[in-house]
């Protein structure tokens, strides 16, 4: 039944028009209740939607399923192309999953431009949805530049203090970035005379062009992953962006680059990624042990759970680039527990750092502070909230039986086969992991009561308390039985590195 | 037989979320936590009575966790003659804890919270025994550490809990980074991460080199079990990952007893016996696990004799002991260590709820300077503490006797075999011998024997405690006194571990035809050097203590250099503190203020707008807006381009 409906379009469409509902129907603040209420519906049945993805998704086949094509600028052979693989389709079920907890988290919190805040979280979900689903260069291009614009004006609007200096760099890097992978695009058309994703992964090139177009992507990805040196917009951002933009940040967002990686430079540039994989090694293991200890000194929770992300997104880069040296020393199969469990790593931590972040803004939406020296014993005031806090902290430091431990294990795992020392750098995140979050748990949650404005605080409501147990649930059922994300993406991958292993210079 | 394990373990979890996310009353709290671990503690000896006399062992799996590189990663039960004394013990000693806490945490505010607690570690440790692969093991080898970190943090107001329980999980995740290493390095080589697999695989690997340094050549079982020690290092605190334990010692007695000492803190001993047959393949591993178990059975045993704390007296105890159990493995008597494991975890838990019984009737004071002369006023308490201490010293007839002396017996076999660390390692158990008795003793005696040092109010308020702390206490007593001279024989001498755990013959200590009965090894042990090391130990704190109290302190005088390096703890804590916590805070920061603040956004972020600021000032000049100034440079371009294209 649902191979019939257009299912991509509906979930690029449904959430980018109900955007427009809510401003229409919630022109000033005083019909905000019925703004909340369309967004919610919205982002619900947005969900809805994207679940027959999951569900109906054929895992036997590297195809692009549940594809829609159609001319859109036909003198240039620009198409509106869309579908989706085991890459692309948990990215786009966590999207939807993840702007649903992101209305209910701005319910009673903002107060100020309520249906143009919710219209913003709704657009940028069609636009994100419509990037992870794009096959065609331009229209994959347009959504990634048109995607930051809701997230500047969410930045700009509802940030804090110092949100127009956060906007800016964010614009201006990620912005500088794209520039870049727009050049290696119009590049690739001149020698395809296509805009077709898939049809540069056929394109044979030569070593020096590819290393400029993998440059090029890298660029741009890197800013949004982001890599160490490219990160330090992330900090910023996080610090400024209301709770809501950083849990879309956070959760969706930086999973961009990653999932760049997997779409354009290692199918496209495979010779170039194989040169180069020891200087992207290096980079992710330095996002790994040295934002370790960035993060570890961090006084603002903010910044301290956005370095824990470029860390810990330094995995997902790890377990890509280590794939050559993997099947260098082994059979090319046991490669495909990297590049798993870099993917696995992306949608865990979409769940994790999501949570952690609603849990700063709960804490900020009582004192306005994030400082962790203004809390002390938030455990005797807020005793239900001291319960996710330890919890998601746990999860972010990797604990088994949670999603965090699932991408860490699979890449320290698969990485040993490449290096010991790469395994060994990547492994100090079992202690520089535990040590940032859990001093910082410590720092907050336990000892007696610092002050008064601590002991004035009240525990956590239906609402928030709801939100926080769909996401433990969530982290804890992916921790227990993480097989069926893996099952959807095991025939991609092994397309992905029977494809890398052919060389593109002829 | 698949639902009753399952049974054993789900059990005790329902019962720790009953307890813990209802929000139920405390009654139903202690009713459903004693009624799940009592369920798993019962199936755990029908499982018993199935595996050792029916000789069904189990192995299956439950459910694929995940496929990964066509690798299956699965959860599963193994339940051979070890698992099964391992559950046993575990449920028994957790199921007397529970019924203790009864009593223990009465007019505690988190009285539901610490029984969820106790319910779900007895849940994590179950599923660590039980792991048929080195995934689940891991999965259970966390799990524990967390139920610890939340039990040694339970006080959370109290400073030094919330320390104590950073502290643990941290070194634990140290012992951790390089266990995980160690199963990568398996999975690598064998291509699997069940037990039976890898050991069926082992024979393939076990002559080949790795190199890790450039121009190095290590064996590969070498560094493997040197890996996968590290991480029984972490967990059973061995010297220098040891310095979590005495700290934990900030959580409520219940769980020192059980967590810190009778279960969890034994798990790297269990771990490192279910891998026998990856360590006897490599003798330098082997030397290097006696060697560290060695220190830590001497140079922790020392530290208790100058601690007050009730409590820390017991945690080096327990410390020392752990290094008992480690030198065991080093001389390749697996089964002596987990011999030990099994008398220490009946005799300690005892001792630790003796103290807790104590600490009760004191109001909860815990220094033992401040006590004595408690055994007319506690009887239960004091019979069945002298029942542990004695068991603990190995006095004859005691179940540590035979666990010890079966230890001290396999080093002296090792030191014939000639391997590396033996001979310290025998003179370490020795002198531990003699360590222990003084320590022991020197408690002991503090506390229930000589002057009565307490004030009138404490004093006035002296008695025993309720039933339900004397029971468990009573029912810990029985196997302190009985478990060893009932299970040596089977376990050492018999087959109760064959296919269990692998010895090479020439490696095995314990033969057959050298079993001369209880009896005879009873009397056999007044020939041979360590009953009367103990017994001397007895006597001098006797001496010290009793009869010349003036005499320790003249002794701390003359001897404070010594005595201050003991009261520091040889400056482990110290160290740590500076180097390791203060060197990631420094290099944090620096990394931090100069990396990213100077260097990226100062320079190369700032650096480049700055730039670009500077380059449209100098723009702007050109542009002024006098046309023969575009037309001169028009002209210029031209003339220049012209140039390079004649040129070339």
């Amino acid at each position: 039944m649902f191979a019939d409906l257009p299912l991509l379009s509906l979930l690029i469409w449904l959430p980018i028009l109900g955007g427009f509902w809510v401003l229409a129907v919630g022109r000033n603040d005083n019909s905000a209740s019925v703004a909340r209420a369309v967004a919610l519906l919205v982002s619900i049945v947005t969900f809805v939607l994207s679940l027959p993805l999951f569900f109906a998704f054929d895992s036997s086949t590297a195809a692009m399923q549940f594809s829609e094509k159609l001319a859109w600028i036909p003198n240039f052979h620009i198409y509106y192309s869309l579908g989706v693989d085991g890459f692309s389709m948990p990215l786009i079920v966590l999207t939807s999953f993840m702007t649903i907890l992101v209305i209910l988290a701005g319910w009673e919190v903002i107060q100020y431009k309520v249906a143009q805040y919710m219209a913003a979280f709704l657009i940028m979900e069609g636009l994100m949805i419509g990037v992870f689903a794009a096959l065609d260069a331009i229209l994959f291009y347009v959504l990634w530049e048109a995607m930051l614009v809701p997230m500047f004006i969410i930045i700009g609007i509802w940030g804090g203090q110092r949100r127009v200096y956060a906007t800016i760099k964010f614009f201006l890097y990620t912005f500088l970035g794209s520039v870049f992978m727009l050049i290696a695009l119009l590049y690739l058309y001149s020698v395809s005379n296509s805009f077709d994703i898939l049809a540069y992964h056929k394109q044979a090139l030569p070593m020096n062009v590819q290393v400029w177009i993998f440059f090029a992507f890298l660029v741009a990805f890197a800013v949004k992953v982001p890599m160490w040196p490219v990160h330090t917009w992330l900090p910023d951002a996080h610090v400024e962006a209301p709770t809501g933009g950083s849990v879309i940040l956070a959760a969706i967002m930086l999973k961009l680059g990653a999932y760049g990686f997997l779409r354009f430079s290692l199918p496209i540039t495979p010779d170039a990624s194989h040169a180069l994989e020891g200087f992207m090694i290096t980079l992710s293991l330095i996002a790994v042990v040295y934002i370790g200890f960035v993060a570890l000194v961090q006084q603002d929770m903010k910044k301290l759970i956005a370095y824990s992300s470029i860390s810990h997104m330094g995995f997902v880069t790890l377990g890509f680039f280590t794939t050559y040296m993997i099947t260098a020393h082994s059979n090319p199969a046991s490669a495909a527990m990297a590049v798993e469990g870099g993917m696995v790593q992306m949608v865990s931590h979409g769940f994790i750092s999501g949570a952690l972040f609603l849990c700063v803004g709960v804490l900020y939406d009582r004192m306005h502070s994030r400082q962790i020296g203004d809390y002390g014993g938030v455990a005797n005031t807020m005793p239900r909230f001291a319960i996710f806090a330890v919890f998601f902290g746990m999860a972010n430091s990797g604990l088994p039986g949670t999603s965090g431990f699932v991408g860490e294990f699979l890449v320290i795992l698969s990485s040993f086969k490449a290096n010991f020392w790469i395994a060994f750098l990547a492994a100090t995140t079992l202690i520089l992991g535990a040590a940032y979050t859990l001093w910082m748990v410590k720092r907050v949650i336990f000892g007696k009561i610092a002050n008064d404005h601590v002991k004035e605080l009240t525990d956590i409501g239906a609402r928030e308390t709801l939100i926080l147990t769909i996401l433990a649930v969530t982290v804890l059922a992916f921790g227990i039985y993480p097989a069926p994300l893996l099952d959807v993406m095991h025939t991609t991958v092994q397309h992905l590195l029977e494809h890398i292993s052919h060389t593109k210079v002829l | 037989m698949q639902n009753v394990y399952l049974a054993i373990v789900l059990a005790p979890l329902i019962g720790a979320i009953i307890a813990g996310l209802f929000g139920v009353s405390r009654r139903v709290a202690h009713t459903v936590t004693i009624a799940g671990v009592g369920i798993a503690f019962l199936l755990s000896l029908f499982a018993f009575k199935e595996v050792v006399f029916g000789g069904h062992t189990f192995n299956q799996t439950v459910y694929t966790w995940l496929v990964s590189s066509g690798i299956r990663f699965e959860i599963g039960f193994m339940v051979d003659s070890l698992t099964v004394m391992m559950m046993v013990v575990v449920t028994f000693v957790s199921w007397m804890v529970h019924i203790y806490t009864i009593g223990y945490m009465h007019d505690d505010p988190g009285y539901q919270r610490f029984f969820s607690y106790i319910s779900l570690f007895t849940f994590a440790m179950l599923m660590l025994v039980m792991s048929n692969n080195f995934l689940q093991l891991f999965f259970g080898w966390e799990a524990v550490g967390l139920v610890s970190y939340l039990l040694i943090g339970f006080w959370f107001t109290k400073d030094t809990a919330v320390y104590a329980n950073l502290k643990a999980f941290l070194v634990n995740r140290v012992g951790d980074f390089g266990f995980l290493l160690g199963i990568a390095m398996v999975l690598m080589y064998t291509n699997s991460l069940n037990y039976n697999e890898v050991f069926a695989h082992v024979d393939k690997i076990k002559d080949m080199t790795v190199q890790i340094l450039p121009n190095t050549e290590w064996s590969l079982m070498t560094v493997m079990c040197i890996l996968l020690f590290i991480g029984a290092m972490g967990k059973s605190a061995q010297v220098p990952l040891h310095v979590w334990l005495p700290d934990s010692m900030e959580g409520p007695t219940p769980i020192s007893a059980l967590i810190h000492a009778a279960t969890m803190v034994t798990a790297g001993i269990f771990m490192v016996a279910r891998m026998s047959p990856l360590f006897e393949l490599s003798e330098t591993a082997l030397s290097f696990v006696l060697v560290i178990g060695a220190i830590t059975a001497l140079f922790m045993g020392f530290l208790g004799i100058v601690q007050n704390d009730i409590k820390r007296v017991v945690a080096y105890s327990t410390l020392s002991q752990l290094g008992y159990m480690t030198v065991a493995l080093g001389a390749s008597a697996y089964t002596a260590g987990i011999f030990h494991l099994m008398t220490h975890a009946f005799f300690k838990a005892l001792l630790f709820l003796g103290a807790g019984s104590v600490i009760i009737a004191m109001h909860h004071e815990q220094d033992i300077r401040k006590m004595g002369g408690l055994r007319k006023y506690l009887p239960i308490t004091y019979w069945t503490g002298l029942i542990g201490s004695l068991a603990l010293i190995g006095f004859p007839g005691f179940a540590g006797f035979f666990s010890k002396d079966a230890i001290i017996e396999a080093v002296h076999h090792a030191h014939e075999l000639g391997r590396a660390g033996s001979g310290f390692a025998y003179y370490a158990v020795l002198s531990g011998v003699f360590i222990t008795a003084l320590y022991s003793f020197r408690m002991f005696f503090l506390v229930f024997h000589g002057k009565e040092r307490m004030d009138e109010h404490t004093k006035h308020h002296l008695h025993e405690p309720p039933a339900v702390v004397t029971f468990p206490l009573i029912m810990l007593a029985i196997p302190s006194l009985l478990i060893g001279a009932v299970a040596i024989e089977p376990m050492l001498f018999g087959d109760f571990f064959k296919n269990v755990i692998f010895i090479e013959h020439a490696h095995n200590a314990f033969h057959a035809e050298h079993w001369h009965g209880i009896v005879g090894m009873i009397t056999d042990s007044f020939a041979h050097p360590p009953v009367w090391l103990a017994l001397s130990g007895v006597a001098v704190a006797y001496y010290l203590y009793l009869i010349n109290p003036a005499l320790p302190e003249s002794i701390k005088q003359r001897f404070s250099a010594v005595h201050s390096i003991l009261v520091n703890k040889y400056g482990f804590d110290q160290f740590n503190e500076w180097f390791f916590a203060g060197g990631a805070r420094g290099v944090g920061g620096l990394l931090w203020k100069v990396g990213d603040v100077k260097v990226i956004d100062g320079v190369m972020v700032n650096g480049s707008a700055q730039a670009v600021h500077w380059v449209a000032l100098i723009m702007r000049h050109v542009q002024t807006g006098l046309l023969y100034h575009y037309a001169f440079a028009m002209i210029i371009g031209l003339a220049l381009l012209l140039g390079v294209f004649v040129i070339l």
